[in-house]
């Protein structure tokens, strides 16, 4: 039983501190920006591209489609490290729920046409599966899409659809024919958003802020190539989707960034003349975090330690993201609780000395929009009924 | 990386994995707690057959040469059949002391015997007023001529019942709750003078209390240099925690397959309980609990290796260790109470196995030292300004 990494790896690991340090911390960091409304999709691109150039923007796709042939290790140290240095994840909508879907069952056009512009972050895509009937009971969704001989013609409304007022493609589920079963029927289809009938209506949330969407579907035409795979079989492709979109969501390494920083902030803080890190209560409140956080950082090593040899993930897996997303929404409402007062003050022209806080108003957005980490990606509630059904044979 | 015992460790968990499952059912076990000695020498003589008795000892003692991970194969299988035998208190806790020590005739003389299953032994820290604090001694130990003079009380000293040897802390120098000045002797169970008033705890396991009047110590009993107990203690203290956790490990595993196999089986309105949203739930909850017990205990048991090869300061092992009996204790709870109350009325009674499982998972907790001490002390360690 050991945790040591090779030479090589430790070279490797190395080699991405170094270009995190140069390309990031110095440049493009500056340019990233929580603002959803304003910078934030220049930013991140900004940001993309140059993993793109680097080669480095989709380690999780095969080679042959410009992934970076990394093993399991190489992937497993460039995540952490980039959470560690506090770079946030790449976009996933194309890199890590639709690229995955077409290389594995799209056609050889769809291949040539979508991937490269994905890779490239040329095309900016969103999810269209929840509906409003449709949530964690996916299988409920009524978006209809009739065959009309060139064309299926859309018709129906998705939501929660994050980023969709940047998106030039979406990818939906819909329903071309009513199987006996539900999950039989449903079709996985692309999307332009330039499409004529598509309406995209903005939802702000609870931080007040504006990165969900409705988008409604008004006899929108879709050329039948932008079918995946057969009709009738997207709850198929789509399933092989959510097992990747389940896998790598417990973020340690961002978590232990934002546990450093809480600290940091808990030393700054004081409360009758005595910094809170003193407080024996935020000690304790502290440490129930932090403990836990250290064992996920093993249960996350013992996966990927099964995987790397060639296994799959063990039934530890399941847990990642449940106590991944527990954790990250403890940290944020430790921060938001160290911001006291200050916590509720919306922005405004004031400064942040005359606010008091450099960190409260981030510690509230953080907080508020924090809660749908365990609504989203299948909720945590719907993850425990997998937990219960595939591992504990319930 | 690789989370996987070692071949050798794994042929010897398998072997007490097979004594349990074969040997040691719950009602031979309930017969050993109601015998008169209350522990089985028939099996221990086997365990010292086995080998099992000389895991963590040096060759050169006749040991096994092991670690703390070979330690920890064994204890989660005892775990498992919640074996009452002394192993804890002998092999890993005296025996811990013992090796580490710097007194070579000592170990000389007496680690062979545990090896062969002669020695049954115990550490007696504990005193009335001390609760989990270790270097809060006031028993006393007087120079006089070539050796000491003991006095003072020990209380719920662990296998105190059935130890023929104690490993004692008694203050050398300094006032009650300085950590210097304490020392380790060896003392025997019918020595001139020691006084032990045995009874049972509620895993079955014995406790005594230990009274210690004008009890006269050679030199030659000192576990190493005096006035430096402490240092040894926490030196050892990594292992036991270690130990006893991946005991505590076996237990939790084994309540939550015994409380997902109930549920399939038990019938409540037309349907297995376990059918029911609200009850699966809390046992996944308990199944990651479990299982994040487990990583926290092989962070324990990398760190260790990594600590001995220089890797990692022996600060973060501590504060692992510290983080995995908080944890161990949390999650015990949890799984116990929730053990108990998914089986429902059954769950409450004597005769079924669950009651005993969470009992002995309550004892480890407060051995060395409760959730609370140790997230504190991790607290001590991880925050200051």
């Amino acid at each position: 039983m050991d945790i040591k990494f090779s030479a090589e790896d430790i070279a490797f690991r190395d080699e991405v501190r170094a270009f995190f340090t140069a390309e990031y911390q110095g440049g493009a960091s500056t340019r990233l920006s929580d603002n959803v409304e304003t910078d934030y999709k220049s930013g991140i691109v900004a940001w993309q591209k140059k993993l793109h150039a680097k080669g480095w923007i989709a380690p999780g796709w095969p080679t042959e489609y410009g992934g970076t042939g990394w093993t399991s290790t190489q992937k497993f140290i460039y995540e952490t490290e980039r959470g560690l240095a506090g770079i946030p994840d790449v976009v996933p909508f194309g890199l890590k729920m639709v690229a995955p879907v077409i290389y594995t069952f799209g056609t050889e056009e769809q291949k040539a046409r979508f991937l490269p512009r994905i890779l490239s972050s040329d095309d900016w895509w969103c999810q269209g599966y929840s509906e409003p009937g449709a949530g964690s009971d996916l299988a409920a969704l009524t978006t209809s899409a009739d065959y009309a001989g060139d064309n299926y013609i859309v018709n129906g409304r998705k939501i929660w659809t994050t980023f969709a007022q940047y998106a030039d493609w979406i990818f939906c589920l819909v329903r071309t024919s009513k199987g006996i079963r539900r999950q039989e029927g449903i079709s996985f289809l692309l999307i332009d958003m330039n499409t004529p009938g598509i309406t995209v209506k903005p939802i702000v949330t609870i931080d007040g802020k504006h990165s969900l969407n409705e988008v409604l579907f008004e006899d929108v035409a879709v050329p039948t190539e932008n079918l995946i795979g057969e009709q009738d079989k997207g709850w198929t492709y789509a399933k092989a989707l959510l097992a990747h979109e389940r896998t790598g969501m417990a973020e340690v390494a961002d978590s232990k960034r934002m546990l450093d920083g809480l600290k940091q902030r808990a030393t700054a803080e004081v409360n009758g003349g005595k910094p809170m890190i003193e407080d024996p209560v935020f000690q304790m409140r502290m440490s129930d975090i932090e403990m836990e956080l250290m064992a996920l950082e093993y249960t996350e090593l013992r996966v990927f330690a099964s995987m790397a040899s060639g296994g799959m993930p063990g039934p530890e897996s399941s847990l990642l993201k449940i106590k991944g997303t527990e954790i990250s929404q403890a940290i944020h409402e430790l921060q938001l609780q160290l911001a006291a007062n200050y916590g509720g003050a919306l922005p405004s022209g004031l400064s942040n000395d005359e606010l008091g806080h450099d960190f409260a108003a981030e510690a509230r957005g953080k907080y508020m929009y924090g809660r749908a980490a365990t609504i989203y990606g299948g909720s945590n509630e719907v993850q425990r009924n997998v937990i219960a059904k595939a591992v504990l044979g319930l | 990386m690789n989370f996987e015992f070692s071949e050798e460790q794994t042929m010897i968990k398998d072997s007490v994995s097979r004594f349990v499952r074969e040997q040691y059912d719950f009602d031979t076990r309930r017969g050993i707690i109601e015998s008169d000695d209350g522990i089985s020498r028939e099996f221990w003589s086997m365990f010292a057959e086995l080998g099992w008795l000389s895991v963590p000892f040096a060759e050169e003692y006749g040991g096994f040469g092991g670690n703390v991970e070979d330690i920890a194969a064994v204890m989660e299988e005892m775990g498992k059949g919640i074996v009452v035998e002394p192993y804890a208190s002998t092999v890993v806790v005296f025996g811990g002391l013992l090796s580490a020590s710097t007194n070579a005739a000592l170990k000389e003389q007496v680690i062979p015997s545990i090896i062969e299953g002669a020695c049954l032994g115990s550490f007696a820290y504990m005193e009335p007023q001390s609760r989990y604090e270790m270097s809060d001694v006031s028993t006393t130990a007087t120079a006089s001529g070539e050796g000491y003079t003991l006095n003072g009380v020990k209380t719920v000293v662990a296998n105190g019942g059935t130890a023929n040897k104690f490993i004692v802390s008694a203050r050398t120098s300094g006032s009650q709750y300085d950590h210097s000045g304490v020392s380790l002797f060896i003392v025997d169970a019918t020595a001139p003078g020691v006084d032990v008033k045995a009874y049972k705890m509620m895993d079955g396991q014995s406790a005594a209390t230990l009274t210690l009047s004008d009890v006269a110590v050679d030199q030659s009993q000192l576990l190493n240099a005096v006035g430096e107990g402490m240092d040894l203690i926490e030196q050892v203290m990594p292992q036991i925690l270690i130990g006893l956790s991946a005991e505590a490990l076996g237990i939790m595993a084994t309540l939550n397959t015994l409380t997902v196999d109930y549920s399939k089986t038990r019938q409540q309105f037309g349907s297995p309980i376990g059918s029911f949203q609200v009850l699966q739930h809390r046992m996944v909850d308990t199944f990651m609990a479990c299982e994040q017990t487990k990583s926290m205990l092989y962070r324990g048991l990398c760190e260790s290796k990594s600590v001995e090869q220089g890797e990692v300061d022996a600060l973060a092992l501590s504060k692992t260790v510290h983080a995995l009996k908080a944890t161990v204790a949390r999650y015990g709870k949890t799984i116990g109470e929730e053990a108990i109350q998914l089986h429902g009325g059954i769950g409450m009674t004597d005769e079924l196995n669950i009651g005993h499982y969470v009992k002995r998972l309550m004892m480890i907790n407060t051995t060395f030292g409760d959730g609370d001490f140790h997230q504190k002390r991790f607290n001590q360690l991880s925050y200051s300004a």
